[in-house]
């Protein structure tokens, strides 16, 4: 069972609370489950939300952040207008994700946690979200020769999207884009830094 | 001066009555049947000059009235006269909602209302006008039984109406179990405006007001205290109860009392078996009342742990110790209390320092009242951790304890450590002996039941009330030794009328719901008071005058009537003759229903006012295809849902004859036999629920009734009569759909056993 | 009568050559009936959508939501902003009252945008075109402008998440909202208001990452559809949309189905029922073709 001098001490909720976008509202979590029974994917998850909030008070802080759990989140909303405390239970997941990316805490081969990445890298790059370089990297996200049987299998939907006007093969070497790229791209740089710094320093 | 009895009959038309029944056929059988002299007819006799004209009647000398038209349900407040007698014919909802308007049922509709004004006027000529028997007069003194926080909070409310107060506190000082509490839940729930989902403004452990509100009593001119003192013997009835007040030098006085309030809270529970949460191996296991205890006396200084002195750094709440469990030593119920009460301990030692590890392992998290979820949410604010955990043992460690559990989230055994653990214990009723402990050794079947009646006969706590009543010192218990009280409709009327319980006798409660109770309290032993000088019934029949009356000459001395009246009422005297207490009398009828001789009655409710409907009632003969059901229906629950069934438009067969009964337990067996001996088809019972979770207004009706007619089976063998005949049903007012389909099924079984061959 | 003017965000995936082009086509040809102008807010940024999450923290995403009201508050003052994308919607509307109940996350925000020369003063009503249709325009004047009633078309309103939560459309329910079956009505169609799945996830962007997981509940919704006997299935959002219509063939080889159920956008249904063409209503961006409403379209 391992060390349990620290179970159930507050370090970890104190943590989550400081660096978790709306982390503060774990410890209302009233332990009735009506999030974890809403969530679409709740079968996949290892640890659904009302077992996460308890982990957490619990102190079981690499179970959390290493977990495959708020990686399923399909950002619904169904456990957030359930929830009988109104606890942003959606947010939290997020928030929790991207936690563990920034330390580099994300499981291997997390599927959604790549996809998600590409995408902020995408929509970053040029302020708007090119889709079909975001299917082509998502596609090869695993290397060149999965990269190729997915593409296979994905033709017929790709073709479908193209006859219909709705996929665009000349995206690929340019797209939609902003105006304002520099600005645009200095404003997220500047609000990155904002954010870093307040993570970095523990709340008062 | 036995007054002339001058009755008169009003039929009223309205309400479609006149459109589906022959009126005049109906006014016809009144006079010449009913033997009324007079019968008016009128279009609507509850409007103004309909009323008008009965008080007119009554101005004029009319002493009894028989209304044909609505239930004796409807309209109470326009026919409510008083001094003179009523019986009504139930045309509308009885007759004509609950059959269909069609010409082919035209014939059986028109016998039954025929057959309802029979019976209305027959029940008329065997009643009498109730008059107050002036047996007490008006005393308006309170006893309160307990001094603390529900006794102080009764004591207080009823002196604040005018009543003067004796107030029964068997220790030294006022506060009783609640003296030690170093803050209290709040009573404060949060502002309801809460911007945003954003908790503002979440109450905060309050003080807990004992000293002014202790203050307060000894300050109140109304309100006499005795400090270490005991009841030693209460006697009388409501408006003329006499106590004995003995303190522990040995002094007794004795004051007469109007009512009393029993107050006497709760005892603490004995952790002692608890020996897997290491009570009592190390100080650093306690109660939820020690600690409360060990907090009062540091004052807002941090709180130690007892072993050593150290500041105690962590703890961990072991929710429902020693509760809701079978496990023998345990209480198999839920406190209610200790919940609120260990998120309150909880932030103690978060006010002293946020950084103490407080966890609360509960299984299910209970916070009754209104402030309690918000109290709950600014336990949780505070960071106080609440898991979903079964304790299993605590042990002790190097550094302090290590507390076992199975975290039922997480679906795992874990563990741990802290320096102090926190046993919520519960509450034990602080009741004295179940009266009906030695009944339980005299009744029981076997000998291991004897035995067990006995053992608990042996181990029940001294007496608190001590009365001089037939049937025992204290008031009765519904179960684990909580008093018995109808607790959702009446919850502080007890089985002893003008004897109420307030707070945690009756169930388990925190303080604030335990002052809530003492207000009910102190208002219906005022009440009851008021009631017992005009000799007036308090509770379910208010204001009713009538009481039973007792033919001493016709009495065999069986003694059923003083054992089984539900409220212990019916004392016996040296020759073992029943004595009536007319104040503690609910007017049931049970003792009606019990006597073989059938030699009480009241004045307006009487074996014959019943056994003559019974027989104002045409019974055709047996070629006829029309059998007749006799209902007897509880006027509480089963006669009401009779009536809105007929208002919802549900059918009711049109061979039922319903009588309202004041209770199942009224019912006498002559009614049964006498019936069937005339020729009745069928006969129904219908009363109140009455297993543990009774409905019955008057406790124990529904189930002596039930008791009784088990027996009929023999009746009805010696008749040659088929056992279907007789069926008693539980019904509840609710049951609108059931009842009537009850009485129709009845009747089907009659087309299938065949009609009664005693048609004469 | 004066158009009713809007300050429109389209989002990325309705640009021309992405995945609901069609949407936005349909949608300015209801407009044009609905007399109504939506003024594209220049230089608008991608909301982020949910998926966002894992790439950027909480103040970037703020911030890409922050830019675009402040760019609609600087050239379009006064007018509403309408998204018709539900994640475009949902990510504006819930950053901008986050940054209206934590004024700390706000100033932040501000700093961040004053590097493109913006400032957020965060007043502005922030809608779902379907919120323009029903609180704004009204079911009657919907009904009024009806030329071809789609009658004896059945049509389960699939309402999807993110137009649903968590903020919905006021006086629905989250569980059971009725205001895609009420404008299935209003154009002339039957509804199916006993749709057990018109509130269920159809995976959302886990169609990319987790297909199997989604197709699985994707087959779900389309299952309930053909057991209430739908001929097409309509919705207010372009992720369910594409999700629930391009995976059918898939589905089909994983399950052995026989899915071929025509999922379309409220604005395609109403651009034919106002009379308009095929194209117009941009019946020619299904990927499974809608026979039916092409048979109505045709109709002269």
């Amino acid at each position: 069972m391992g060390d349990m001098s620290k179970n159930y001490r507050l370090n970890f909720l104190k943590e989550v609370e400081a660096n978790v976008e709306e982390g503060e509202w774990v410890k209302m979590c009233m332990q009735c489950g009506v999030c974890s029974g809403s969530c679409p994917l709740g079968k996949f998850w290892n640890h659904p939300p009302q077992e996460i909030f308890m982990m957490i008070r619990a102190g079981k802080r690499e179970e959390v952040l290493t977990s495959n759990a708020m990686w399923m989140c399909t950002s619904c909303y169904n456990c957030i207008v359930r929830c009988p405390r109104e606890l942003p239970i959606t947010h939290i997941m997020h928030g929790l994700a991207h936690y563990a990316k920034r330390l580099g805490l994300i499981p291997q081969q997390q599927p959604t946690a790549k996809f998600a990445q590409l995408f902020w890298n995408n929509l970053s790059n040029k302020g708007r979200v090119n889709e079909l370089k975001l299917g082509v990297k998502l596609y090869f996200m695993n290397g060149i020769g999965e990269g190729f049987k997915t593409s296979l299998k994905m033709k017929d939907i790709g073709m479908g999207m193209m006859k219909t006007k709705r996929m665009n093969p000349l995206e690929i070497v340019g797209g939609h884009g902003l105006e304002d790229i520099k600005g645009f791209q200095a404003m997220l740089k500047k609000a990155q830094e904002l954010e870093d710094q307040r993570i970095a320093t523990p709340r008062p | 001066m036995a007054a002339e009895k001058k009755l008169v009959g009003y039929l009223c038309t309205g309400c479609g009555i006149s459109e589906r029944l022959n009126v005049n056929q109906l006014q016809t059988i009144a006079v010449r049947e009913g033997k009324i002299p007079e019968v008016k007819q009128h279009a609507r006799l509850c409007a103004p000059d309909g009323v008008q004209m009965i008080a007119d009647d009554i101005a004029a000398g009319a002493t009894h009235l028989m209304l044909a038209g609505c239930s004796r349900r409807s309209k109470v407040e326009a026919f409510s006269f008083p001094n003179v007698a009523i019986s009504r014919a139930n045309l509308r909802e009885g007759v004509i909602w609950a059959r269909p308007n069609t010409p082919d049922n035209q014939e059986t509709t028109q016998e039954m209302a025929n057959d309802y004004v029979r019976m209305a006027c027959a029940e008329l000529r065997y009643l009498n006008i109730p008059s107050p028997s002036g047996e007490q007069k008006l005393n308006k003194n309170i006893l309160v039984v307990g001094g603390g926080v529900t006794g102080m909070t009764a004591a207080l409310e009823t002196a604040a109406a005018g009543y003067p107060v004796h107030l029964v506190c068997d220790e030294a000082e006022l506060g009783g179990v609640w003296k030690n509490l170093y803050k209290r839940v709040p009573f404060r729930a949060a502002a309801s405006a809460v911007p945003n989902g954003y908790d503002v403004d979440l109450p905060q452990p309050e003080e807990p007001g004992i000293t002014e509100m202790s203050a307060q009593v000894l300050a109140n001119p109304l309100i006499t205290v005795h400090f270490n003192a005991q009841l030693s013997k209460t006697s009388g009835a409501p408006g003329r109860f006499a106590a004995d007040i003995t303190n522990t030098a040995g002094a007794t006085v004795t004051e007469n009392f109007g009512a009393i309030i029993q107050a006497s809270d709760f005892k603490e529970y004995d952790a002692n078996q608890l020996p897997e949460f290491a009570y009592g191996k190390t100080p650093d296991v306690m109660t939820n009342f020690e600690l409360e205890r060990l907090a009062k006396a540091a004052n807002g200084a941090p709180l130690k742990r007892p072993s050593d002195g150290k500041i105690v750094e962590s703890v961990a709440f072991i929710q429902c110790a020693g509760q809701r469990s079978e496990q023998n030593g345990h209480l198999p119920y839920c406190s209610g209390f200790c919940c609120t009460e260990s998120i309150k301990q909880a932030l103690y030692f978060k006010a002293q320092n946020p950084d103490c590890d407080t966890t609360i392992l509960f299984d299910d998290l209970r916070t009754p009242g209104a402030a309690g979820e918000d109290f709950y949410r600014c336990g949780q604010q505070e960071m106080v951790t609440f898991s979903k955990g079964k304790a299993s043992a605590v042990v002790k460690n190097s550094a302090g304890l290590t507390v076992k559990f199975q975290d039922l989230i997480l679906n795992e055994a874990t563990e741990l450590n802290c320096d102090l653990v926190v046993l919520a214990t519960g509450q034990i009723p602080n009741n004295g002996p179940d009266p009906y402990a030695q009944l339980a050794v005299d009744e029981a079947e076997t000998e291991e039941e004897k035995e067990a009646a006995r053992i608990k006969l042996e181990v029940a706590p001294p007496s608190i009330l001590n009365l001089d009543y037939r049937q025992g010192t204290d008031l009765p218990q519904l179960k684990h030794g909580f008093l018995d009280s109808h607790f959702i409709c009446f919850p502080y009327e007890t089985r002893r009328t003008g004897i109420y319980a307030a707070g945690p006798v009756r169930r388990p409660m925190d303080m604030k719901q335990a002052m809530d109770d003492a207000v009910g309290a102190a208002m219906k032993a005022i009440q009851a008071a008021e009631s017992a000088a005009n000799s007036a019934a308090v509770h379910p029949r208010v204001g009713d005058l009538s009481y039973p009356v007792f033919r001493k000459e016709g009495c065999t001395q069986c003694k059923r009537c003083t054992v089984e009246c539900p409220f212990g009422a019916i004392n016996e005297d040296e020759n073992r003759y029943p004595v009536f207490n007319e104040s503690r009398c609910r007017r049931c009828g049970t003792c009606m229903g019990a006597c073989p001789v059938r030699v009480i009655s009241f004045e307006n409710y009487s074996i014959d006012s019943v056994n003559q409907q019974i027989k104002a009632v045409d019974i055709p003969d047996e070629f006829s295809e029309k059998p007749r059901i006799l209902v007897l229906a509880c006027e509480n629950d089963a006669y009401p849902a009779l009536d809105m069934a007929a208002q919802a438009g549900i059918e009711t067969t049109p061979f039922a004859r319903v009588v309202p009964v004041r209770c199942l337990g009224s019912v006498s067996l002559s009614w049964i036999t006498d019936s069937l001996s005339s020729g009745y088809d069928g006969i129904v019972l219908m009363g109140c629920r009455r297993d543990e979770d009774y409905q019955c207004h008057f406790v124990r009706g529904s189930a002596i009734a039930a008791e009784r007619l088990s027996k009929v089976g023999d009746t009805l063998t010696q008749l040659n009569l088929e056992p279907e005949r007789i069926v008693v049903h539980e019904v509840a007012i609710t049951d609108l759909e059931r009842a009537p389909r009850l009485l129709n099924e009845m009747a089907q079984n009659i087309e299938k056993i065949g009609m009664s061959p005693f048609k004469f | 009568m004066a158009k009713r003017q809007y300050s429109f965000y389209p989002g990325c995936s309705s640009q021309k050559g992405a995945s609901s082009s069609n949407y936005l086509i349909s949608a300015q040809t209801m407009c044009e009936e609905l007399e109504i102008q939506l003024n594209e807010i220049p230089d608008w940024n991608c909301c982020g959508a949910s998926i966002g999450y894992a790439g950027g923290g909480e103040l970037p995403r703020l911030t890409l939501s922050a830019r675009n009201i402040a760019l609609s508050e600087k050239h379009h003052p006064g007018q509403d902003i309408v998204a018709t994308c539900a994640a475009c919607w949902l990510s504006t509307r819930e950053a901008a009252e986050r940054l209206q109940h934590d004024q700390a996350r706000c100033a932040e925000a501000n700093i961040a945008l004053a590097e493109a020369g913006l400032t957020l003063k965060n007043q502005t009503p922030i809608k779902h075109m379907v919120e323009v249709l029903i609180q704004d325009i009204g079911y009657d004047t919907i009904k009024t402008k009806v030329k071809r009633p789609l009658s004896g078309l059945k049509i389960a309103g699939y309402v999807g998440c993110q137009t649903n939560r968590p903020f919905g459309i006021a006086g629905e329910s989250f569980e059971n909202p009725k205001y895609l079956d009420q404008l299935v009505e209003t154009l002339g169609a039957d509804s199916i208001p006993q749709f057990e799945k018109k509130v269920q996830c159809c995976g959302g962007a886990l169609a990319f990452s987790e297909p199997e997981k989604s197709q699985e509940m994707i087959k779900g919704i389309l299952e309930s559809a053909y057991d209430n006997g739908a001929n097409l299935i309509v919705t207010p959002c372009p992720v369910c949309q594409m999700n629930v219509e391009v995976y059918q063939a898939q589905i089909n080889a994983t399950y052995g189905t026989n899915f071929k159920m025509p999922v379309v956008y409220y604005s395609t249904l109403m651009a034919v029922a106002f009379g308009r063409s095929a194209k117009d209503a941009a019946l020619t961006g299904q990927v499974i073709p809608a026979i039916q409403l092409e048979a109505i379209a045709e109709k002269a």
